[in-house]
């Protein structure tokens, strides 16, 4: 009974390690995408987070500084991406995928030009991370401990998604943006600034992203690598459209994929099965699940359309 | 006037263009690295066209992109966006990898097999998505990246299999058989100077101008590129969208599973287990981009990119970061992605002039 207890302990806790910077990305994405804005630089803007949180830590030793720094890092390629696919009409797909290419490439180019030709940042010192919020609270190993070994600022995430969920459905932004992916020429009309609403989410959509990225290299491990984001901004892309493009949707995709992940890191140990299969879980799970309960999903319906104004 | 205006408006100039810029900004981040981009592009230049060994090995990385390149071009073409080339590039190379390895045949049904084997792996991969398209309304992109990773991770799985896997440690499968392999004559191989010298770029350029055919000079194609450029029209005349979409899917897997074939049985050799994702069908997505979509463009871009990864490899020797390479490339993507408005812009010019 009580390994038992301790692994549940460990399995949550595994989870709420691993959701946090799929969630961040995920709700960045959200707001884009229901601006309008396919964005699928998500993976490039989680890397160039990662890498500036993992920098910015060094050179500071203060995490929140530096978990604020990535997360504007994430925004000027959110600014980029906004410029090419709103003022330049630029297709949204190949603009997200040039940021795929510019995010990681500049994150290790710069990497190696600062740390005479290493592709890793050296280790950062715990001191320079994130805090913990509940460390020493409960007795080392105890049910609570294990579950609650988890850095602050994952609890935040979990308030964050609940903030947007509000931003979303109660305020008048929430109804503007909605809008504005469904029919921005109906919008205009009405006197909203469609490309204004748009540049505020693609540009919050990269904040957001960045932080994710951040919050690997300044909780969950101590350093950038260059394999450090691999395929997360694309599993986050793949949570807003299983939850249906909406907060809570991908609130609820994160959180399987990061149970699944947990999952993986427990069964990981036990070198009974191996590890590849167990990996493959999430992905045939989310396909099952789609097949099985969700279904065909609305997407916005200007989604990946190039709004001209009308003068 | 008829003559400068079909200038403006060629795409060809303003990929030129984009290069060029896509250059100019790796040049500045260079410079910030404190390293002489003329050093580092002469570098990258004489890495690539020095000697023939170098320009046959540009050849060889090419031939994988164009396959991966093509796929995605095919698919753009067709309306549906193919993310999932990576996938059904890795289904391929596996599929091609384990013929190759496990059964014992002579040349002439060896290499087939395994190219058959590889198109199909690649093809059944993608038609999954399909169905799951059709039949489920299923949003492809998320089924391609959820794909991506299981083909990732399967592929892992297959590699440390007794029955193929290298003993005596390492993280790559044994070598596939001699029988199996695209590579050219010994004899030209030495006179090239490059162990690696096959026939993929070939196979690419053959596949490049089938593929044109088919979407150029067939009813076929006509009638996927129907579907990819208004679905409810092409219903409306009659052409079955759902059909039509599994078609383009199924053709654009085979294309990068045969790249994954012609990886394995021309280039490595071997299968390794995977740190990261591969990224030939990411960077397909690049090729088909940079060439237009068209499949012709698709050889040059191709070529391009694979003289690039070549060239970029090479950098370290004077101690600059290979990821400048992927820093032009962005730039590159980037540009031509934005180079619509200003062809927008020419043609309000020019037809102003023309009143």
């Amino acid at each position: 009974m009580d390994v038992i207890i301790k692994n549940l302990g460990l399995l949550i806790n595994a989870t709420l390690i691993a959701t946090p910077p799929l969630l961040l990305a995920a709700l960045g994405s959200c707001f884009s995408e229901r601006s309008g804005v396919i964005n699928i630089g998500i993976e490039g803007m989680m890397t160039i987070g990662a890498f500036t949180g993992a920098v910015m830590g060094l050179k500071t030793g203060n995490g929140w500084i530096a978990f604020f720094c990535a997360g504007l890092a994430g925004a000027l390629f959110g600014a980029i991406l906004a410029v090419a696919c709103i003022s330049f009409h630029a297709d949204q797909t190949i603009a997200g995928t040039a940021i795929n290419f510019l995010g990681p490439g500049l994150a290790v180019f710069l990497c190696k030009a600062m740390f005479n030709n290493s592709s890793d940042t050296p280790a950062m010192d715990p001191s320079c991370k994130l805090p913990k919020l509940f460390e020493g609270v409960f007795p080392a190993g105890s049910f609570w401990s294990n579950v609650l070994n988890v850095y602050s600022v994952a609890y935040l995430v979990f308030i964050l998604a609940v903030v947007c969920w509000f931003v979303f459905y109660k305020t008048k932004f929430g109804a503007h943006l909605r809008a504005v992916g469904e029919h921005p020429e109906a919008c205009e009309s009405l006197g909203i600034d469609v490309y204004r609403v748009r540049y505020t989410c693609v540009i919050l959509s990269g904040f957001l992203a960045g932080l994710g990225g951040a919050f690997v290299t300044l909780a969950t491990i101590n350093q950038f690598r260059p394999s450090v984001i691999v395929g997360q901004g694309f599993i986050a892309i793949a949570a807003v459209i299983f939850g249906k493009f909406s907060p809570e949707g991908a609130t609820k995709a994160c959180l399987l994929f990061g149970f699944c992940s947990g999952v993986k890191t427990l069964a990981g140990s036990s070198n009974t099965i191996s590890p590849n299969l167990i990996s493959m879980i999430p992905y045939i799970v989310t396909i099952l699940a789609l097949v099985l309960f969700v279904g065909k999903a609305h997407t916005p319906a200007a989604n990946g359309k190039p709004f001209v104004k009308s003068k | 006037m008829n003559k400068k205006k079909s200038i403006l408006e060629s795409n060809v100039l303003y990929t030129i263009i984009a290069i060029i810029v896509g250059f100019l900004i790796g040049a500045v981040f260079l410079l910030i690295a404190g390293i002489s981009p003329a050093v580092a592009y002469a570098k990258l230049l004489d890495s690539v066209f020095g000697k023939p060994k170098y320009m046959v090995w540009t050849l060889i990385y090419a031939s994988p992109l164009i396959f991966t390149g093509l796929s995605v071009a095919f698919s753009f073409r067709t309306g549906v966006f193919n993310i999932g080339a990576e996938g059904q590039f890795v289904v391929g190379s596996l599929a091609a990898c384990v013929i190759g390895i496990l059964f014992d045949l002579p040349v002439w049904i060896h290499v087939p097999l395994c190219i058959i084997a590889a198109a199909a792996a690649g093809m059944v991969w993608s038609l999954l998505v399909g169905l799951l398209k059709v039949k489920r309304g299923i949003h492809e992109v998320l089924s391609f990246i959820m794909f991506n990773w299981i083909a990732f991770y399967l592929s892992n799985y297959v590699v440390n299999l007794a029955a193929i896997h290298k003993e005596g440690g390492g993280e790559a499968t044994k070598d596939v058989r001699s029988t199996a392999r695209i590579l050219v004559p010994e004899g030209l191989r030495d006179a090239l100077g490059c162990t690696a010298a096959n026939w993929g770029i070939v196979m690419a350029v053959v596949a490049a101008i089938i593929i044109w055919v088919i979407i150029e000079k067939t009813t076929l194609g006509y009638k996927l590129k129907a579907v990819g450029f208004n679905s409810s029209a092409a219903l409306y005349a009659g052409v079955n969208s759902d059909r039509s979409v599994l078609t383009a899917l199924g053709i654009s897997g085979a294309l990068a599973g045969l790249g994954g074939a012609v990886q394995i049985l021309g280039m490595s050799g071997r299968l390794s287990q995977f740190a990261g994702q591969e990224g030939y069908g990411f960077e397909g997505i690049t090729v088909a981009l940079i060439g237009a979509s068209s499949p012709i463009g698709c050889i040059f871009a191709g070529i391009f990119y694979g003289a690039m990864k070549y060239g970029g490899s090479k950098l370290s020797i004077i101690k600059a970061p290979a990821e400048v390479v992927d820093i032009i490339m962005g730039c590159v993507i980037l540009f031509i992605a934005i180079s619509q408005i200003f062809k927008v812009l020419l043609g309000k010019l020019t037809k102003k002039e023309v009143k």
